[in-house]
């Protein structure tokens, strides 16, 4: 549909039309600000906590470690250089050579939600599986945060 | 000729000022939009309803997704 009205305002003479291909789907689910109706209903994005321990892929298991330790999580995510989530590194993955790199030991491709789940969604998805925290990408992959069920 | 964007374009351009523009129905907008979207449905857009908009800044249109 966008295409089309882009051409259509294109042809009344607007000289700098853009299409914003992914649409208002890929906006929401980045969890950025939105207006109307329902824009009051909570979703996973208003939930989402932020300071989450992150690791990069050669990082030392051990350094790792001391981080989650003195964090409330227990566990770490680990990242590309440009933020996307690779991994997960779970206290009990930590718990080995503090020399190996985070590679070695990341639990590769952990599940993810949208930052427009619903809460309700949200909160029945994370009890049904008795799982306490989600983590949050956008749709290309980028580390958002992360929920807590405790929270929702 | 209309160009093609992904987030971090329309971060850009939003951020120098450029206009929004929701093509979907109104019932749709009026549920959720971007903040400080015009709504100018397709099936209306003319050029009385194209002279809500500024012709000397760029224009953003968008609808749900990409399908």
């Amino acid at each position: 549909m966008s295409p089309r009205a882009a051409c259509r305002l294109e042809a009344l003479g607007f000289d700098e039309v853009y299409d914003y291909v992914p649409g208002k789907v890929d906006w929401l689910s980045r969890g950025l600000p939105r207006e109307g109706a329902k824009a009051t209903e909570r979703r996973a994005g208003d939930a989402i906590l932020h300071e989450v321990v992150t690791a990069r892929l050669e990082d030392r298991v051990g350094d790792v470690r001391a981080d989650v330790e003195a964090s409330p999580y227990g566990f770490a995510l680990v990242l590309s250089e440009g933020g996307v989530l690779l991994g997960r590194l779970r206290r009990a993955a930590l718990e080995g050579d503090p020399d190996q790199a985070a590679s070695a030991v990341m639990e590769a491709g952990p599940s993810t939600v949208r930052a427009d789940t619903p809460i309700d969604e949200l909160r029945a998805r994370l009890e049904a599986r008795d799982l306490r925290t989600a983590v949050v990408t956008t749709p290309d992959g980028v580390l958002v945060g992360v929920v807590r069920r405790q929270d929702l | 000729m209309v160009r093609s964007i992904l987030y971090p374009e329309l971060r850009r351009l939003l951020d120098d000022g450029a206009q929004l523009v929701e093509v979907l129905p109104p019932e749709e907008y009026a549920e959720e939009h971007l903040p400080g979207a015009t709504n100018l449905p397709l099936k209306e857009l003319d050029a009385q309803s194209g002279a809500r908009l500024d012709r000397r800044t760029p224009v953003v249109v968008y609808c749900w997704d990409s399908l």
